[in-house]
C-alpha cells in the first residue's frame, strides 16, 4: 500500500526495482501462507493420532473422505453428493445473494440520494438489520413453507442489510462538487448515476458485500439444517445424527474451502472494479 | 454564533424524528390491514396489533425473561472470553512482522468456516447446554476482534514507538502504553461487529440444538408446538430489540471511551 504512493520524479529503474521488491514480498507472503497451512494440518494430524477421539478423526482420513464424496472420479462424472448437496446449496446461496445485492444497491442508492426517503425509513431499517437473521427462520418457514423459495428469500433478506447500509453511506459521502461539475457539463440523471454515484460508492458497497458474503454462507447452512432434504448443511446434520463423524468433518472442511474460494473470487472482483482507486483495500469488517 | 447554528440543527432533528415515526406508522398500518382484510391469512401473518401486544406480554413473562437471560448469559460470557483471548493475541502478533504474516494466514483459513457449521460438532463435544453456546460464540467472535486489533497495532505511528523506546520503555511497556491505546478504538469496533455475530450464533445454536432455554429455544418451542404464530413474531421482535439495544450501547461506549480519538488521530 505504502509502496504505490508518491514516487513522482523517481527514475524508471527505481520504480522497476520497487516493483520487483513488491513482487518478491508478495511471493514471500504467498509461500508463507501455504507453509503455515501445511504446518497446521500436520499438527492437527499429530494431535489426532496422539489423542484419538471419535469426535476428532484424523485430517488425512477426512480429506480422503472429502475427495471420495465430492471429487469427480476417473469417469469425470459429478459424484452423487456433489449433485444432490453441493450444487443445490451453492445455487440457493448465489441466487439469494445476487437478489440481495441487486435490491440492496438499488434501494440504498435511492435512500442515499434522497434525505427525505432516508428519514422516513431509517428507523425501520435500523430495527430490521438488528434482528439476528437465524431468528427469522421460523417466521420464514411459516410464511414461505419448507421449500427452496424460503431458503433463497432468507439468504436474500439476511444479507441485504450490510450492503444496504454501506450503499447509503457510500452514496452520501460523495462530495457536492462532483454533482456541481456534472451540472456544468450537463450530464443527465443516468449519467450521474453511472459515472458519479455508483463509482463513488463502490468501495463502500463492496465492503458491505464482503460482510454479507460470510452471512450468506451462514444462512445457507442454517436454513439447510432445518426442514431440508438436500444441501451441505443438511448432510452435516444427517452425518452427525448417524454418527458419521468423518462425513460431518468432511462437510465442515468443504464449507471452509467454499468460503475461502468465494472470498478469493470477491477479492479479484474488488480489485478489478476498484483498480482505478489507489488505496481501496483494508476494510475492517 | 452557536445559538444561530443550533436552531436549524434542532429543526432538522425534529423533522427527522417526525418522518421516522410517520414511516413506522405507515408500515404498521399497512401490515395490520394486510392481515385484517385477509390479503394474507391471519394464521400466517398475524395482525400487528396482536403481535405488539404479545411482545409486551412477553416482556413481562417470567418464563420468557428466563430464556432472554439464558441467551444473554451465553452471549456475554462468550464475547468476554473472546475479548480476553483476541485482544492480547492481536497486540502481540500484530507487533511482529513474521508472526503477523503467519497468523493472518491461519486466520484466512479458519475464518471462512461458517460458525453455524460447527454447531453439530459443538453439540457432540459440549452437549446441548450453555457450554456449547459459549464455545460457539467464542469461536465466532474471536476473528473480528483479533483482526481489528492486529490492524490497529499495524497502524501504530512508528514515531510514537521510537519515542517510547527513547524513554526506555520495555517491550511490554510499549505494548501496554503505546500499542494498546492506539489499537483500542479499532479493537472496540471489532467487539461491536462480534457482538452482533455472537447474538446470531447464540440464537442459531439454540434453534438447532433444541436447547432447554434461550430465545431461540423459545421460538422453536412455540413454532414447532403448532403454537401461535403471533408469539413467534413477538419473540423475534424481542431478539431484534436486543440487537438494537446492544448496538446502541456499544456505539455509545465507543464514543465515550474514544472521544479523544477525533482530535489526535484522524
Amino acid at each position: 500500500m505504502a509502496l504505490t504512493t508518491a514516487v513522482p520524479t523517481a527514475s524508471r529503474s527505481r520504480v522497476g526495482s520497487e516493483r520487483q521488491a513488491a513482487r518478491r514480498q508478495w511471493w514471500g507472503r504467498f509461500a508463507l501462507r501455504w507453509v503455515v497451512l501445511a504446518v497446521l494440518i500436520t499438527l492437527w494430524q499429530v494431535a489426532t493420532v496422539a489423542f484419538p477421539s471419535p469426535f476428532f478423526p484424523q485430517p488425512a482420513r477426512i480429506f480422503e473422505r472429502a475427495a471420495l464424496l465430492w471429487f469427480p472420479g476417473a469417469n469425470g462424472m459429478l459424484t452423487p453428493s456433489m449433485q444432490s448437496d453441493v450444487l443445490p446449496s451453492l445455487g440457493r446461496m448465489l441466487l439469494g445473494f445476487s437478489l440481495s445485492v441487486v435490491v440492496a444497491v438499488a434501494l440504498g442508492t435511492v435512500i442515499g440520494l434522497s434525505r427525505k426517503v432516508g428519514d422516513y425509513i431509517d428507523p425501520i431499517i435500523q430495527f430490521l438489520r438488528a434482528v439476528p437473521p437465524p431468528a427469522l427462520l421460523p417466521i420464514f418457514l411459516v410464511l414461505f413453507g419448507t421449500g427452496d423459495q424460503m431458503r433463497v428469500l432468507l439468504i436474500a433478506f439476511g444479507t441485504a442489510w450490510p450492503i444496504l447500509l454501506n450503499t447509503i453511506e457510500g452514496v452520501r459521502s460523495i462530495e457536492e462538487l462532483k454533482y456541481e461539475t456534472a451540472t456544468v457539463f450537463r450530464i443527465g440523471f443516468v449519467g450521474r448515476l453511472t459515472r458519479i454515484v455508483l463509482p463513488g460508492a463502490a468501495p463502500k458497497i463492496l465492503a458491505g458485500v464482503r460482510t454479507s458474503l460470510s452471512l450468506a454462507l451462514i444462512l445457507m447452512v442454517i436454513s439447510e439444517m432445518v426442514a431440508a432434504s438436500s444441501g451441505i448443511g443438511f448432510s452435516i446434520v444427517q452425518a452427525q445424527r448417524g454418527f458419521g463423524f468423518l462425513d460431518m468433518w468432511a462437510g465442515i472442511v468443504l464449507l471452509g474451502i467454499i468460503g475461502f474460494l468465494l472470498n478469493t473470487v470477491l477479492t479479484l472482483i474488488e480489485r478489478r472494479i476498484l483498480g482505478w482507486q489507489r488505496s481501496s483495500g483494508r476494510e475492517t469488517a | 454564533m452557536t445559538a444561530v447554528a443550533t436552531r436549524p440543527v434542532q429543526r432538522r432533528v425534529s423533522t427527522k424524528v417526525t418522518r421516522g415515526l410517520t414511516g413506522v406508522a405507515v408500515l404498521l398500518v399497512l401490515a395490520e390491514s394486510v392481515s385484517r382484510f385477509g390479503i394474507v391469512p391471519a394464521n400466517i401473518l398475524p395482525p400487528v396489533s396482536r403481535v405488539l401486544s404479545d411482545t409486551f406480554g412477553l416482556l413481562v413473562d417470567p418464563e420468557f425473561l428466563g430464556d432472554v437471560g439464558s441467551t444473554l448469559t451465553a452471549w456475554a460470557v462468550g464475547l468476554g472470553m473472546a475479548i480476553i483471548v483476541a485482544v492480547p493475541l492481536g497486540l502481540v502478533l500484530g507487533s511482529f512482522r513474521i508472526a503477523y504474516e503467519a497468523s493472518s494466514a491461519v486466520v484466512e483459513f479458519m475464518r471462512p468456516i461458517p460458525s453455524v457449521a460447527l454447531i453439530p460438532l459443538a453439540i457432540l463435544v459440549f452437549g446441548q447446554g450453555t457450554d456449547m453456546k459459549i464455545a460457539l460464540v467464542v469461536y465466532a467472535s474471536l476473528w473480528p476482534i483479533f483482526f481489528n486489533t492486529v490492524y490497529g497495532v499495524r497502524d501504530v505511528d512508528p514515531v510514537a514507538k521510537e519515542t517510547a523506546r527513547t524513554f526506555r520503555l520495555s517491550r511490554i511497556g510499549i505494548l501496554a502504553r503505546v500499542s494498546l491505546p492506539y489499537a483500542a478504538p479499532l479493537a472496540a469496533t471489532g467487539v461491536r461487529i462480534s457482538a452482533a455475530i455472537a447474538l446470531i450464533v447464540t440464537i442459531s445454536a439454540e434453534l438447532l440444538a433444541g436447547s432447554a432455554s434461550g430465545i431461540g429455544a423459545y421460538i422453536l418451542r412455540i413454532s414447532s408446538g403448532g403454537g401461535d404464530t403471533s408469539l413467534v413474531f413477538a419473540g423475534t421482535i424481542v431478539a431484534g430489540l436486543i440487537g438494537v439495544v446492544v448496538n446502541l450501547v456499544l456505539v455509545a461506549v465507543e464514543r465515550k471511551m474514544f472521544a479523544w480519538k477525533k482530535e489526535g488521530v484522524a
